[in-house]
C-alpha cells in the first residue's frame, strides 16, 4: 500500500457514496415538482399529500447529496493535485460552471421551497421547486462533461506540461459527454423511480395489513379515490406507483438507447474498457457476446460494438502491445475481472428493473387494484437498480485506468507528491467511519418516515372547487422542516 | 485589468461573500445553546438561517471551483499542503450540515444530538478557516491560534447581531446582550491581529509600502468598533451592517496580501490558467453573477421579517 493506492479508494469509497444520493436527489426532484404541478392543476389533496411525504424524503437525501459533494470538490486538490495542475484550465471550467450556474440555482430554490409554503404565491412556489429541479440535472450536465473529458479529451492543447483549453464549446458538447449526460440523468430517473414504485408498493401492504387489521377492506381502485382526505386514501400509493412506473419505462428506454451509444464510442476511444468489459483477449472480427461465461453468442459484440456484425474487436493483448509501443512499456490493463462483472451488474439489473417497471403497468392497468404479488416485487426496485448504477460507475472510472485523463496522464502520475501516506490513510478512515453511520442514520430515518406514512395536510376540498382553492387553504398546511 | 488580476479579484470576492454570508451561519450555529432556552425559541434562532444557509456555503463552493479553473496551481497547492485541516473543514461542514437539515425530521430525544452537530461543525469551521489562512500568511503556531481566533469571534459577534437583526422578543434582547459579551474578547483579538495582515511576508511591517492594506485593517477595526457602538445603542441594522464591513475589509486585506505571493514561493502569474479559459470565464461570469445576486437578494427580501416564536 502507498499513498496512491489509499488516494484511489479514497475517491472511490468518498465518489460511490456521493453518488448514491445524487440520482435520488436529481429524479425525485423533478418527480416531487410533477407531483405539486398536479396538485395546482387538479386541487386534489391525494397530491399535496404526496407532495409532502415524498418531498420530505426528498430533503432527508439531499441533505447528503450537498455535504458529500463539497468533499468531493475538495478531494481534487487535496489527493489529486498533479491531476489538478495539469487539467484545471480544461477540467475546473465546467466544475465552475457547475457552482455558478446550478449550484446557486438548486440551494437558493430549495430553501426558498421549504421556507416558502406559507409565504410565497402559490404559482411562486411552485416554480420555486421546479427551479432547483431543473438545477440539479444542470449541475449533472457540468460534471458529466468534466468526467467525459477526462475519458476522451477534446478541445485542449498541451503546453508547457499543461493542458490549456482551446474550444470549450468542444469540451461541452464532446461526442463522451452527449451519450454520458442522457445515460446517467436516465439512469437517475430508473434509480428514483425504483425508489417510488418500492416506497410506494411497502405502503400498499401497509395499509392493507393496518386496514385488515381493522377488519376492513381497502378499495384500491379508482373510484375509490377523491372525497377522503388525503392520508385516508391508501388509493393514492397506486397514483405514486403509476408515475413512477411510467418515469421508469421512459427512462429506462433512454438507458438503453444511449448505453448503446456509449459502447459504440467506447469501441473508438476506450478499446480496452471494452476489450476489458467483454474479456475478449485478442482482435477479432464478428466478435461474440457471452452474457456469463461459457455462454456465447456469436457477433453480437460486434453488433454492440459497431452495429455490424463482422466488425472488427480489438482485444486486450493486441491493444496492450499497440499501446507498448506507442506510450512505451507498462501494463495498460484496468482490473479486468471487476469491470466484466460490473458491466454484467449494469445491464442485467438496471435491464432487470426496467422490465419490471412495464410489467407493473400491465399489472396495474386501468381500473385494477395493485396484486398483492406485484406489491411485493415492488421492493426489488430499490436494490436494483442502485447497484446497477454503482456496477455502471465502477465500469466507466476502472475501466479507464491505469489512465485519468485518457492517453494523455496516468493515475499514478496524477496524485499529490507532497502528501503523506499517513495522512491520507487517517482521512480515508475518518470519512469511511463518519460515511458509515451517516448512512445508518439515513437509512434509519427514511425507513422511519416511510413507515409512519404521510401527515395529514387538511380536509379534501372535493374535486368541485376551483383551481385557486389551494392558496386560502394554505394556513392549514404545515411547513417541511425545523 | 489584466485576466488574471480579474480572476483574483473574482475570487476574492467570492470568498468574501462566503465569510460575510457563513460567518453569521456560523455564530448562529455557536450560538444556539447560549441563547435559547427552550424548543420554540431553538427553533426561531434557526429559522433565522434555515432558508438561506445553503444558498450561503454555495459561495465556498463557487471560490474553490473558481480557483481550480483560473488558478489550478494555487487550488491544488493549497488543498494539497493543508491536508489534514481541510479533512477537519470537510468533517465540521458535513456534521453541520446535516444535523442543521435532519433536525426537524428526527424525534425529539435524537435532537440534542443534532444540536451539538450544529456547535461543533460551525464552531469548528469559523476557527479553522482563520487558522488556515493565518498559517498561510505566517506559517507559526502563534499565527495559526490567532488567525483562528479572529474568524471565530468575528463570527460570533456577527452572529449575534444578526440574531438580534432577525428575530423579536425575549430571544433578540439576549442576542444584543451577547453580542456585547463577545465583544469583550472580539476587540482584543482584533487589535491584535488584524495589523498583523498587511504586514505578513517578507518585506516587513512598514505601513508606507502597503498603505491600502493598512487602510483596510485600520477600518476593519475601526467598522468592528462601530458595531459596538451601535449594538450598545440598539441600532441593529446599522450594526450588522458595521460587522459585515469589518469581515469585507479583513478579507481584502488577507486577499490583497495573498496578492504578492498566495502560496510561498509561486505567483499569480504562474498559478494561473490560460488566456482563453479566463476570457471565457469572464463572460459567463459576467452574464451569470448579476442573476446569482438577484436571486440570492429576494430571498433575503422574502424572509425579511423577524422571527417570532
Ligand atoms: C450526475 C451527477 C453528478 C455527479 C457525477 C457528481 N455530482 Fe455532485 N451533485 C450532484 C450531481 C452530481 C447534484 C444532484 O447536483 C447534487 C446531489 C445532491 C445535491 O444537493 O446536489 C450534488 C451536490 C454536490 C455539491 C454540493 C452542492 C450544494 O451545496 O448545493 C458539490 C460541491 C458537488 N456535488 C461536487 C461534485 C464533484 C466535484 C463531483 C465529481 C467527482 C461530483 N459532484 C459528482
Ligand atoms: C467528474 C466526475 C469524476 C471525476 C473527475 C473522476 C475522477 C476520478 C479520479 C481522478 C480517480 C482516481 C483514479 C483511481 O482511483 O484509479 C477516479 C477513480 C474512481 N472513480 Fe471517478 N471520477 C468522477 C466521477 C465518478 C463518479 C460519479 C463515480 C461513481 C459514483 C466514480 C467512481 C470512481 C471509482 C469507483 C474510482 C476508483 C477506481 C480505481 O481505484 O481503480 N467516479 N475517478
Ligand atoms: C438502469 C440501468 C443502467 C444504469 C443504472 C446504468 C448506469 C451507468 C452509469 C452510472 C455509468 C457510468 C457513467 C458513464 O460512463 O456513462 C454507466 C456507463 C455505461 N453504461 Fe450503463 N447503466 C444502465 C444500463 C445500461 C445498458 C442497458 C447499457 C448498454 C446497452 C449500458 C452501457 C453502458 C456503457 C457502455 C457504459 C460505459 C461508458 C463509458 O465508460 O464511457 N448501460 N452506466
Amino acid at each position: 500500500m502507498d499513498a496512491l493506492d489509499l488516494a484511489r479508494w479514497q475517491f472511490g469509497v468518498t465518489t460511490v457514496y456521493h453518488f448514491l444520493f445524487v440520482p435520488l436527489t436529481i429524479g425525485l426532484g423533478i418527480f416531487v415538482a410533477g407531483l405539486q404541478t398536479a396538485w395546482h392543476r387538479t386541487g386534489q389533496y391525494r397530491y399535496l399529500t404526496l407532495t409532502k411525504f415524498f418531498g420530505k424524503l426528498f430533503l432527508i437525501n439531499f441533505a447528503m447529496g450537498v455535504v458529500t459533494g463539497i468533499v468531493q470538490e475538495f478531494q481534487f486538490g487535496m489527493n489529486w493535485s498533479e491531476y489538478s495542475t495539469f487539467v484545471g484550465d480544461v477540467f475546473g471550467a465546467p466544475l465552475a460552471l457547475e457552482a455558478l450556474l446550478a449550484f446557486f440555482l438548486e440551494s437558493t430554490f430549495l430553501g426558498l421551497w421549504i421556507f416558502g409554503w406559507e409565504r410565497l404565491p402559490k404559482r411562486i412556489h411552485l416554480a420555486c421547486i421546479w427551479a432547483a429541479a431543473i438545477g440539479s440535472n444542470l449541475s449533472a450536465y457540468f460534471i458529466l462533461a468534466a468526467n467525459a473529458w477526462m475519458k476522451h479529451p477534446v478541445g485542449y492543447e498541451v503546453v508547457g506540461g499543461r493542458a490549456r483549453m482551446t474550444d470549450l464549446w468542444a469540451v461541452l458538447t464532446n461526442s463522451t459527454a452527449l451519450a454520458q449526460v442522457p445515460h446517467v440523468i436516465a439512469a437517475a430517473f430508473v434509480v428514483a423511480g425504483g425508489f417510488v414504485i418500492a416506497v410506494s408498493g411497502y405502503r400498499i401492504l401497509r395499509e392493507r395489513r393496518l386496514a385488515a387489521d381493522r377488519g376492513a377492506t381497502v378499495p384500491l381502485t379508482r373510484a375509490a379515490r377523491g372525497r377522503v382526505s388525503g392520508t385516508a386514501d391508501p388509493a393514492m400509493w397506486r397514483t405514486s406507483l403509476r408515475a413512477a412506473l411510467v418515469m421508469t419505462a421512459i427512462a429506462g428506454a433512454v438507458v438503453a438507447g444511449s448505453g448503446d451509444m456509449s459502447g459504440q464510442l467506447l469501441s473508438e476511444q476506450q478499446p480496452m474498457k471494452l476489450a476489458a468489459a467483454e474479456g475478449l483477449r485478442h482482435d477479432e472480427k464478428g466478435a461474440p457476446f457471452s452474457p456469463l461465461p461459457g455462454l456465447e453468442v456469436p457477433k453480437v459484440l460486434s453488433l454492440l460494438a459497431a452495429h455490424d456484425p463482422n466488425a472488427e474487436v480489438q482485444g486486450i493483448d493486441d491493444i496492450q502491445r499497440r499501446y507498448e509501443s506507442r506510450f512505451g512499456p507498462g501494463d495498460y490493463q484496468p482490473n479486468l475481472p471487476v469491470v466484466f462483472w460490473s458491466f454484467r451488474v449494469m445491464v442485467g439489473f438496471g435491464l432487470t428493473t426496467v422490465g419490471l417497471s412495464v410489467l407493473g403497468l400491465w399489472a396495474t392497468r386501468r381500473r385494477r387494484g395493485t396484486p398483492e404479488w406485484f406489491a411485493r416485487v415492488c421492493l426489488l426496485a430499490l436494490p436494483l437498480p442502485t447497484l446497477a448504477m454503482v456496477a455502471g460507475w465502477l465500469l466507466s472510472e476502472i475501466g479507464r485506468q491505469p489512465w485519468t485523463v485518457q492517453g494523455e496522464l496516468l493515475t499514478a502520475a496524477s496524485v499529490s507528491p507532497g502528501v503523506a501516506l499517513s495522512e491520507v490513510a487517517i482521512s480515508l478512515a475518518i470519512f469511511t467511519v463518519l460515511y458509515g453511520v451517516l448512512a445508518l442514520a439515513e437509512a434509519k430515518l427514511l425507513v422511519r418516515h416511510i413507515k409512519a406514512g404521510p401527515e395529514p395536510v387538511g380536509p379534501s376540498p372535493g374535486p368541485d372547487l376551483p383551481d385557486d382553492a389551494g392558496a386560502e387553504a394554505a394556513p392549514l398546511v404545515p411547513t417541511l422542516m425545523y | 485589468m489584466e485576466l488574471t488580476t480579474v480572476w483574483f479579484v473574482v475570487i476574492a470576492f467570492l470568498w468574501t461573500g462566503y465569510f460575510v454570508l457563513e460567518g453569521f451561519d456560523f455564530g448562529v450555529g455557536a450560538l444556539l445553546p447560549l441563547l435559547s432556552r427552550s424548543e420554540d425559541e431553538r427553533r426561531q434562532l434557526l429559522a433565522t438561517i434555515g432558508p438561506v444557509w445553503d444558498g450561503n456555503e454555495v459561495w465556498l463552493i463557487t471560490a474553490v471551483g473558481a480557483m481550480f479553473a483560473a488558478f489550478p496551481a494555487w487550488y491544488s497547492g493549497l488543498l494539497s499542503g493543508f491536508y489534514l485541516p481541510l479533512v477537519m473543514v470537510l468533517v465540521s461542514l458535513i456534521v453541520r450540515g446535516v444535523a442543521l437539515e435532519w433536525r426537524g425530521k428526527v424525534e425529539a430525544r435524537e435532537r440534542a444530538l443534532c444540536d451539538a452537530g450544529i456547535v461543533t461543525g460551525s464552531v469548528a469551521t469559523a476557527f479553522l478557516w482563520g487558522a488556515i489562512f493565518g498559517n498561510l500568511l505566517y506559517g507559526t503556531t502563534q499565527a495559526t491560534v490567532l488567525g483562528g481566533a479572529l474568524s471565530l469571534a468575528l463570527a460570533v459577534l456577527h452572529g449575534a447581531v444578526f440574531v438580534a437583526l432577525k428575530t423579536a422578543g425575549p430571544l433578540r434582547s439576549r442576542a444584543r446582550r451577547a453580542a456585547l459579551a463577545v465583544a469583550v474578547v472580539a476587540l482584543p483579538v482584533a487589535i491584535v491581529a488584524l495589523p498583523a495582515l498587511p504586514s505578513a511576508g517578507q518585506d516587513g511591517a512598514d505601513w508606507t509600502s502597503h498603505p491600502l492594506l493598512w487602510a483596510a485593517a485600520v477600518a476593519a477595526m475601526v467598522a468592528l468598533a462601530a458595531a459596538v457602538a451601535l449594538i450598545w445603542r440598539h441600532r441593529e441594522g446599522w450594526a450588522f451592517t458595521a460587522t459585515a464591513a469589518s469581515i469585507v475589509l479583513a478579507t481584502g486585506a488577507l486577499f490583497g496580501r495573498l496578492w504578492h505571493a498566495p502560496l510561498p514561493g509561486l505567483t499569480v502569474a504562474e498559478a494561473a490558467s490560460g488566456p482563453y479559459t479566463l476570457g471565457i470565464l469572464t463572460w459567463i461570469g459576467l452574464i451569470a453573477l448579476p442573476f446569482v445576486l438577484a436571486y440570492q437578494g429576494w430571498t433575503y427580501w422574502v424572509f425579511r421579517r423577524r422571527v417570532t416564536a
